[in-house]
């Protein structure tokens, strides 16, 4: 054999040893498929993370797997047919869906409520964030590892939900709110029955705050986690607690007009300064204390008077266009009516609280361990059908 | 046992397999009826099965486990079957072997060893293997990066048990369980020798570090990484179904009796009673009296379970690293030197 031979041989052997040396030192990626099917989830949200170890390289978020048509399905039904359908867009907290879209079509029709109606239609609407706001308090927990808070969660939300239920005869989906006020009036021990109900509430929310925000290793596990600073999370449309939890100051039942009753009442808007996990969960358990406070006030306050304004027994909305938006339990809600009148709308656009928060995940999960994830997805709080509709 | 010990030794093999084989469901039966049954439920305000059996549903876990057994066993097509199938019985041995070594009275022991402990802490960490083993051979995501995590987990948190044990060793000068026994029952309190000198009064911080080594090792709840249910599925476990799940569960509640089994040992005088000192009734009230003390121990491991949440994978090493073995370093060495002084 040449020299020049046996140079190229061991250059190519020294070739071959470097390549293999690198292949060994390289650790491979991992892609984890993170649902549809998931228990993190609590839907069908899925999450296709790409993984080196336990680190998230990127993630990408993939929904509408729970796609049901709501916007197109409201173009071939009557108004007091389509609040039986919003109903299930955020489910745990069905009325609140309710009242933008009416406000929206009352605004159309240029018919008010009489304050009674609207003063009730306050109640449940903070009623329903309550028992929206104390599953998240419980089921943070049980995504971080703590089984018992989500059962604290499920035992005082239903005293919430029986109320609902016994004034409006849906537990769930109560599909109570008409064009024009409310469809019943209050039942009889009503009142004092809720009063009850808020102190329970209120003692479940100190019971949480000793049980899981004193603990070390809830706070180990939050602080710090999933950081949202103020103008990322403008700039991805976040609303609700999540901008609150940011510092942003920003709560639509204040700033925006409303003819609902959260103007007279004496209440005050929480926010925090770090933007994250720990922030919104800290948010979120003083907004429920603070919605507490707010029933009460609404029951006292509670004017007399008519609970139904007079509109016709068809209802025909005029044609036109408008925007209402409230501040649900998830966040911003609002619905954009396009009428040409008629019986139903010609197009109604929806615009939901989750869909919007989720945006911001694959931005947020970057660089994080896999148990962070679910940390920063629960924090979020999202509901499925919120997030496709 | 007089009349066992004139058995011939294959006879008596056989009585101490069957013994040791009935005491592990027996094991998990009793803690999961007591702990998860009835105490979780209690905690979490609600109600465990009260039905099955007439009082108090205490037949729910036995149907539990026939309805187990009835299940299809189901192997995922891309698993290796072998392996898949073997890993329940690997991490099933671990602690069958454990209970070899436990002494519930004067001569209620399979095989008293010289080395009893570090026996014991030897094998306890065998199951990991059986553990890497499921991970590995179920061809899932979720269950290999379990099964990793239940490595790391293994390899961080045997050494601060072992070096908790070190202490106790210390003080008794021997590493055998019955001789550890016998230490604290002849020890006394500032000249007081009735209820001897359980070893808690003087390891108090090597107990506390044992408690949470041992709930690292059984992968209880702040240190559940493994299985951790709401990122892993269930983590090693989860293509595993039917009789192969029941395997792993027994395992894990029978590994939960066997370590708090020896954690009594070590820290509060296992099976010994004042009353009797030696002979029969020593033998027939040392399995009570240690099972009073194991439930004890199991309550406190069962206790922090339903109440906290879990730790994220580098502050579950952070805690075990900076925290846990300097810990027990720090009491080895004060142990060591009280040894010498006194």
């Amino acid at each position: 054999m040449a020299v020049a031979d046996q140079q190229r041989v061991s250059y190519i052997a020294s070739q071959a040893a470097d390549i293999r040396l690198n292949v060994e030192l390289q650790t491979e990626e991992m892609t984890l498929n993170l649902g549809p099917q998931h228990p993190a989830t609590h839907g069908t949200l899925r999450i296709i993370a790409r993984l080196d170890g336990e680190q998230v390289v990127k993630a990408d978020v993939v929904c509408g797997y729970m796609h049901r048509g709501y916007e197109k399905l409201t173009e071939v039904r009557t108004y007091p047919q389509i609040t039986t359908l919003i109903n299930r867009i955020d489910w745990l907290s069905s009325f609140a869906n309710e009242v933008p879209f009416i406000l929206a079509a009352e605004d159309l029709m240029e018919v008010e409520a009489p304050p009674r109606a609207q003063w009730i239609r306050t109640l449940f609407f903070e009623l329903s964030r309550i028992a929206n706001i104390t599953l998240f308090i419980g089921e943070m927990g049980v995504q971080l590892g703590a089984i018992t808070p989500v059962f604290f969660a499920f035992r005082d939300r239903e005293y919430v939900l029986n109320l609902i239920e016994s004034a409006t005869g849906g537990r769930f989906h109560p599909n109570f709110d008409r064009i024009g006020g409310i469809k019943d009036d209050l039942p009889k021990g009503w009142i004092a029955e809720t009063k009850d109900a808020m102190r329970r509430i209120r003692g479940y929310c100190d019971e949480l705050e000793d049980l899981l925000m004193g603990n070390e290793i809830f706070e180990a596990r939050t602080r710090g986690v999933g950081v949202i600073p103020a103008e990322v999370g403008l700039s991805y449309g976040l609303s609700g607690a999540n901008i609150r939890a940011s510092g942003v100051d920003w709560d639509l039942r204040r700033d925006a007009p409303s003819p609902l009753a959260w103007k007279e009442l004496d209440w005050k808007v929480w926010t925090h300064p770090d933007g994250d996990s720990f922030a919104r969960y800290w948010v979120r358990l003083q907004e429920t204390r603070e919605a507490t406070k707010m029933v009460d006030q609404l029951l006292d306050g509670l004017p007399s008077g008519p609970i139904q304004a007079k509109v016709p027994r068809i209802i025909k909305v005029p044609a036109g266009e408008a925007w209402c938006h409230t501040e649900n339990p998830l966040g911003e809600m609002g619905y954009y009516i396009v009428s040409q009148g008629g019986l139903g709308p010609f197009r109604v656009k929806i615009r939901s609280a989750s869909f919007h928060n989720v945006s911001i995940t694959p931005w947020l999960l970057e660089g994080v361990y896999v148990p962070d994830i679910i940390t920063i997805l629960s924090s979020l709080y999202f509901i499925l059908g919120d997030i496709d509709r | 046992m007089m009349f066992a010990l004139e058995l011939p030794y294959w006879q008596l093999t056989i009585i101490k397999t069957v013994v040791v084989l009935m005491i592990i469901p027996a094991a998990a039966v009793i803690l999961g009826y007591v702990f998860l049954l009835k105490m979780m439920a209690h905690m979490q305000s609600r109600m465990g099965p009260m039905e099955p059996g007439g009082y108090h549903g205490w037949f729910q876990l036995i149907g539990d486990g026939i309805k187990f057994i009835q299940k299809e066993d189901i192997i995922p097509s891309e698993a290796d079957r072998r392996v898949f199938a073997l890993a329940p019985l690997v991490v099933l041995i671990s602690t069958f072997l454990l209970y070899v070594v436990l002494p519930a009275g004067p001569r209620l022991v399979v095989q008293d060893l010289d080395v009893g402990i570090f026996y014991a802490l030897a094998v306890s960490s065998l199951g990991v293997i059986g553990v890497l083993m499921a991970g590995w051979a179920s061809a899932n995501k979720y269950a290999l990066l379990g099964s990793l995590r239940a490595a790391g987990q293994l390899i961080a948190y045997e050494l601060p048990l072992v070096l908790a044990v070190v202490g106790v060793v210390i003080q008794a000068n021997t590493m055998s369980l019955q001789g550890i026994v016998h230490a604290q029952a002849d020890g006394a309190i500032f000249g007081i020798s009735w209820i001897g000198n359980p070893f808690i009064l003087t390891q108090i911080v090597g107990f506390g570090v044992f408690l949470a080594a041992a709930q690292a090792e059984l992968t209880q709840t702040p240190f559940d990484m493994p299985v951790a249910e709401s990122e892993l599925v269930a983590g090693y476990m989860t293509e595993y179904s039917g009789f192969r799940f029941l395997f792993f569960f027994m395992a894990e509640f029978g590994t939960a009796f066997a370590l708090s089994a020896i954690a009594a040992t070590l820290y509060f005088g296992g099976w010994y009673q004042p009353f009797f000192e030696d002979g029969i009734m020593a033998d027939i009230l040392g399995p009570v009296v240690l099972g009073a003390k194991v439930m004890l121990i199991a309550f406190l491991i069962f206790w922090i379970r339903f109440t906290f949440p879990r730790f994220r994978e580098d502050q579950l090493q952070a805690f075990a690293w900076k925290f846990l073995i300097p810990v027990s370093l720090i009491n080895i060495m004060v142990t060591a030197v009280f040894k010498v002084v006194l």
